[in-house]
């Protein structure tokens, strides 16, 4: 990691941190404080889940998190690294390399097949044609779908569809992963899926961000925070404790 | 677990009282890992003491003979028909909750938002431990499809608890 001697920058074990961080839009009465006051650390390794209604201002947060968006005021640092004041360029190029999102609608190319897909932030980022397909196809076979290479998106379940999504997320091994709702156009089963894949990602050591209505992905995290009016107002850690009797979630009395 | 459940298990042959825990403990998978051993048997002496069955010593050639075969009795397979039949949900208790709430709030006892909290806490680590347990089971099996049962349910209760922390967060601040 960089060295810094900004005491108030990220911490060692930390490899995203926001420091005060502010989203406002509009003026005077108009004035939307959409992030109003943040500050996280993500440690490595680490699963975060931030939940809230619409409009808490869960999604405009990761998308400063993930410098798809500055902030109005503060500080947010990648993987050591200031990312706020950075200049179009390197937002760009740390867009493609340092962060991989995944979206609740997929967004998917729908005229490539999943491989085609899944390399195209390697190609992007100036791999060879080669060294991307080969990564690809590996990622594919990580999430559970290397047989579906060659499908069109179309061609694919809903879950399937969200696998490929995280397989391009991991496609530069991003220092973190950023998901947006990644479970709300999915059914039960399908959910299930995605919450292997992230539990998979997880022990793999990946950094991972959720913000998200489900509460089934919350309680799988290590750590839940919950949003409200552009601030964090609670947080719950959900690591370790005991695997508790499940019969008596059911009424079957030991 | 009701007593009908283990009468059911046997509508579909005589068996032995560690057949029927067998085939429960299948239908259950970590669900009923918790289940007490002799749970089956008691159930099975009170059915029997109620004549809804009734029970052999075993006539299979290697089993020892105090092993009993169990029965339905006629009554026993009308209970089961009764029962498969009968509308009966489980309710979590929501009301009696909601009146903590209420009387802690009237009394000024302890602050709602807090109780509600706890509770959120709670139920947030049971549904890790059932989701947990969802993603280890295969896909398609009876234990999968109790677990994700589970699931909804808690999934429910917890929203309805998102509920009543913003009603009673807005009480307070509003008073």
């Amino acid at each position: 990691m960089t060295d810094t001697t900004d005491t108030s920058g990220p911490t060692d074990t930390a490899v995203l941190c926001a420091r005060g961080v502010h989203k406002h839009y509009g003026t005077g009465a108009g004035l939307v404080r959409a992030v109003d006051g943040v500050d996280l650390d993500v440690r490595r390794g680490e699963t975060v889940a931030v939940m809230g209604p619409s409009g808490c201002g869960k999604s405009t947060l990761l998308h400063l998190l993930g410098a798809l968006d500055r902030p109005s005021r503060g500080e947010v640092w990648l993987a050591g690294r200031r990312i706020d004041a950075l200049g179009e360029t390197a937002l760009a190029q740390l867009r493609r390399t340092d962060v991989g999102f995944v979206f609740q609608a997929f967004h998917l190319m729908e005229e490539l097949t999943a491989v085609e897909n899944v390399e195209l932030p390697a190609l992007l980022a100036g791999r060879s044609p080669r060294a991307a397909r080969r990564r690809s196809e590996e990622l594919l076979d990580q999430v559970g779908l290397a047989d579906r290479g060659p499908f069109l998106p179309a061609a694919l379940s809903g879950g399937q569809r969200q696998r490929v999504a995280v397989a391009r997320a991991l496609s530069n091994e991003p220092a973190v992963v950023l998901a947006d709702e990644p479970t709300g156009n999915l059914d039960s089963a399908a959910t299930v899926e995605v919450l292997r894949l992230f539990d998979d990602l997880h022990r793999a050591g990946q950094t991972l961000v959720v913000v998200t209505h489900d509460e089934r992905i919350a309680a799988t995290a290590d750590r839940l925070i919950s949003m409200r009016d552009g601030s964090f107002v609670d947080e719950i850690g959900l690591t370790g404790g005991t695997r508790r009797d499940l019969g008596a979630l059911v009424g079957l009395e030991g | 677990m009701r007593q009908e459940v283990v009468l059911a298990m046997l509508a579909k042959e005589p068996s032995h009282g560690y057949e029927l825990r067998r085939r429960l403990r299948q239908a259950l998978g970590p669900v009923g890992e918790g289940m007490n051993a002799g749970q089956v048997y008691v159930s099975l002496t009170r059915l029997e003491k109620a004549d809804l069955v009734r029970s052999a010593r075993s006539e299979t050639p290697g089993d020892r003979p105090e092993r009993k075969v169990y029965a339905l009795t006629p009554g026993g397979q009308q209970r089961v028909t009764e029962w498969l039949t009968e509308v009966s949900w489980p309710k979590p208790d929501l009301a009696e909750f909601h009146l903590k709430l209420v009387a802690a709030a009237a009394a000024g006892l302890a602050d709602p938002v807090t109780l509600v909290d706890m509770q959120r806490r709670e139920l947030l680590r049971r549904l890790r431990d059932g989701q947990r347990a969802a993603m280890t089971e295969a896909d398609g099996s009876d234990a999968a499809l109790l677990l994700e049962g589970i699931v909804l349910r808690l999934q429910a209760d917890i929203r309805w608890l998102e509920s009543c922390e913003q009603s009673w967060t807005g009480r307070r601040s509003g008073s």
